[in-house]
């Protein structure tokens, strides 16, 4: 199917992009920008006049929750929801029931998301059987079934001798190993940000220095056995200096950052929000403002939704007992716009958070539109304001901490491989 | 934000916390409270203000002594009581918190005493209770407990007065302790200019001084000329382990004893939310000697409560 995308003003980071351009699509692919290449003829002509037109938005951290978490989500609710927001590809954490830590289920899930024919699912497997930080996954085995990198999800691994092992183990093959850092001991029942909220609202607190004690031993170990890092949601200050120093020493370290946390501090769970008890956990103004700078100078290579459906059940409860995670597949797209405007960006410069730079985390030839490149295209109108209202959404997920809130930007199409997947 | 306390008209809706809760409101709810007693502070009158009310003390944890004192202050306003041990029936069942709430509210409670083990679940209650149901919460976690402050607050303006002229000494395990929260807030709201709290660095919250306190870690420094002595009650599961190498070192450090209290200001009085450790967090010869004002608590706790109740029952919504 040929498509022929007009009048459209196109956006391709990786090109420093900012234009009016057609963009012609053949095969599942970009054939041509601006003018046609010889003997095209459109199948369908998408009028884009005052859209635009950019990379399908690449997704580092979308809980799907398949399998074993049906009752929360569906991977045919939670991909809906994933290209109603623009997302072409989507990277899965492995902290499902049971985890991502063997082929088989790997294989089922991708093959489940490849006759859904939506967006790109990218599994990342178990770093550690069951999760459970003792024993090592069988990583070549999970990469041959198509797993993309190897994590803990949110789950510990207080032993650093394993993590060891397995970062040497990964490094052989050149995987990436993706982790959240967190000190299990020192964040054990903790639900909130060691700070002014947590003392005043008497609730069972996570110190900055569970990031960084974690952060320091997984920088240490990388420089040990020169494996691929990556950091997942990173949350404080501290943390993204850590990051900075070592980026600046030359280690080979990536780092994310959830949309929550790029807007949201501590001071929003005002009355105990359970929408705003998060992983990690929302902290101080100053830790925000850090997190802005991280990203703004480079540290933070790519901002995440951190998609985490939970049903109504889990979340109507007293703050610690509801189930940490909101969605947020539908919000990705507005909030990284709602951050370039506070931040004055440039929108190829924003959008590579969300494109360019977590396709280089995947290891994907993905999020730009370069000639010859799959047409995993966004096509989004961003004058339109529409407020977000639970049951709008498509994810079977309802909780977000932004309910209510205005934003600005709404997609109009979502082409996965020169297909048109969604239309709104 | 919208304070969840207040209806539209600005009248107590429910009492959740002594944090943003108006000064003419506090000290209407004491004023109040004195018309309970008579004119020694002993005696208090049977009236029938909550004549054909229905009160339910829901009780998600154990406390025999505050639902108690909730039950008398509800039966002297003339209401019906019932009590209700949650902790021991349906949560255990797999019953949620929110449809133990919609059960009572279709049992017509016109009041919920609410008692739970989580910060924040008098807020969530008061959330999804019908509009003509009052809350009040009678200890969240370690959130909360604004009756406790309230009858505290009573006591010291019973024995001093006033509260501009006032130092007050928190002393014990303020991480753990709503009480603890509570106070500092009505104390600040009713112009305390000097409130401290003593306690290891184990036992504070991180930010404590954020809350507007005074922060000392040694006894004879922090009690130095203070006013008022609240004490804290240390939790069992505190004394030992991690937070507290044992008992009796917290006593020789942190226990109030008659040489201790002698740093404070001769005429000053010692306040205790109860039930107390002897001989842990308080000397028998202070608790039971001349500065000691506990007694005279419970009995003001019983017209405070009383005195919530009925401006709780008066809201026009």
């Amino acid at each position: 199917m040929n498509i022929h995308i007009k009048n459209g003003r196109l956006i391709d980071p990786k090109n420093n992009l900012d234009a009016v351009q057609d963009v012609f699509i053949a095969a599942g692919r970009i054939a041509a920008l601006g003018v046609a290449p010889p003997r095209f003829a459109a199948d369908r002509v998408i009028d884009a006049s005052g859209l635009i037109v950019a990379p399908g938005l690449i997704d580092l951290a979308a809980r799907l929750r398949e399998p074993g978490y049906e009752y929360r989500a569906t991977l045919e609710s939670e991909m809906e929801a994933a290209v109603a927001g623009g997302i072409t590809s989507l990277a899965c954490p492995p902290d499902t029931e049971p985890p991502l830590d063997e082929p088989g289920l790997v294989e089922m899930l991708k093959h489940r998301a490849k006759n859904l024919n939506q967006a790109h699912v990218y599994p990342v497997a178990a770093l550690t059987s069951a999760l459970k930080g003792q024993e090592l996954t069988e990583m070549a085995e999970l990469a041959d079934a198509g797993c993309v990198a190897f994590s803990q999800a949110d789950a510990p691994l207080t032993d650093t001798r394993v993590l060891l092992r397995a970062m040497q183990y990964a490094a052989t093959f050149n995987f990436s190993v993706w982790l959240r850092p967190q000190d299990s001991f020192l964040a054990k029942n903790g639900v909130a940000h060691d700070g002014e909220v947590a003392t005043r609202c008497g609730l069972p607190a996570i110190p900055v220095c569970a990031e960084t004690i974690a952060l320091s031993t997984m920088l240490a170990l990388a420089q040990e056995t020169g494996v691929k890092l990556h950091i997942c949601r990173i949350s404080s200050a501290a943390g993204v200096e850590l990051i900075r120093a070592a980026k600046q020493q030359g280690l080979a370290v990536t780092c994310d950052v959830s949309m929550n946390h790029v807007h949201l501090s501590e001071m929003d769970i005002g009355f105990f929000d359970p929408n705003c008890h998060l992983v990690p956990p929302l902290r101080s103004l100053r830790d925000r403002a850090a997190l802005r700078a991280g990203l703004l100078d480079g540290t933070i290579d790519a901002i995440c939704s951190n998609h985490a459906p939970v049903d109504e059940d889990a979340k109507q409860l007293p703050f610690a007992e509801a189930e940490a995670g909101a969605t947020g597949l539908e919000l990705l797209l507005p909030l990284v716009l709602k951050w370039a405007q506070q931040e004055k960006l440039t929108l190829p410069g924003a959008l590579a958070k969300a494109t360019l730079q977590p396709a280089q985390i995947l290891g994907l030839d993905a999020g730009h539109l370069s000639v010859g490149a799959a047409a995993d295209v966004c096509v989004f109108d961003p004058e339109t304001y529409w407020k977000v209202e639970p049951a709008a959404l498509k994810s079977q997920g309802k909780n977000t901490p932004f309910t209510g809130l205005e934003v600005q930007g709404r997609v109009r199409y979502t082409l996965v491989d020169g297909q048109v997947v969604y239309q709104g | 934000m919208k304070n969840p306390q207040l209806n539209s008209n600005g009248e107590l809706q429910h009492l959740l916390t002594t944090e943003g809760l108006p000064v003419k409101i506090v000290r209407d709810i004491l004023d109040r409270a004195a018309t309970f007693l008579d004119a020694d502070g002993r005696e208090i009158k049977k009236v029938p203000l909550l004549h054909g009310k229905s009160v339910f003390n829901v009780f998600f944890e154990n406390s025999t002594r505050t639902r108690t004192t909730f039950e008398i202050a509800a039966k002297r306003l003339s209401a019906d009581v019932v009590n209700l041990n949650i902790g021991s029936s349906s949560t255990s069942k797999g019953e949620t918190l929110l449809d133990t709430v919609g059960n009572l509210c279709a049992m017509h409670a016109d009041m919920f005493v609410v008692r739970h083990a989580q910060s924040g679940a008098a807020h969530f209650i008061a959330r999804h209770v019908a509009p003509d149901v009052h809350v009040i919460n009678a200890g969240d976690g370690r959130h909360a407990h604004p009756t406790q402050a309230l009858l505290d607050m009573f006591t010291i303006r019973h024995y001093k007065k006033e509260f501009h002229n006032l130092r007050v000494a928190i002393v014990g395990d303020v991480l753990h302790s709503r009480v603890a929260r509570s106070q500092i807030h009505a104390l600040s709201t009713l112009g305390v200019p000097e409130v401290r709290v003593i306690a290891p660095k184990t036992l504070l919250p991180t930010m404590v001084a954020n809350l507007g306190v005074q922060v000392y870690h040694d006894m004879a420094q922090g009690l130095r000329d203070v006013d008022v002595v609240l004490m804290l009650r240390l939790q069992h599961e505190r004394m030992q382990g991690a937070a507290l190498p044992s008992a009796q070192e917290y006593f020789k450090n942190y226990g109030l004893t008659e040489e201790k209290l002698a740093h404070a200001r001769p005429d000053a009085i010692v306040m205790h939310p109860g039930p107390m450790n002897r001989g842990i967090e308080i000397d028998s010869c202070v608790a039971d000697g001349a500065h000691s004002v506990i007694l005279s608590q419970v009995t003001f706790g019983i017209a405070v409560r009383m005195a919530v109740m009925s401006m709780l029952a008066g809201a026009k919504g």
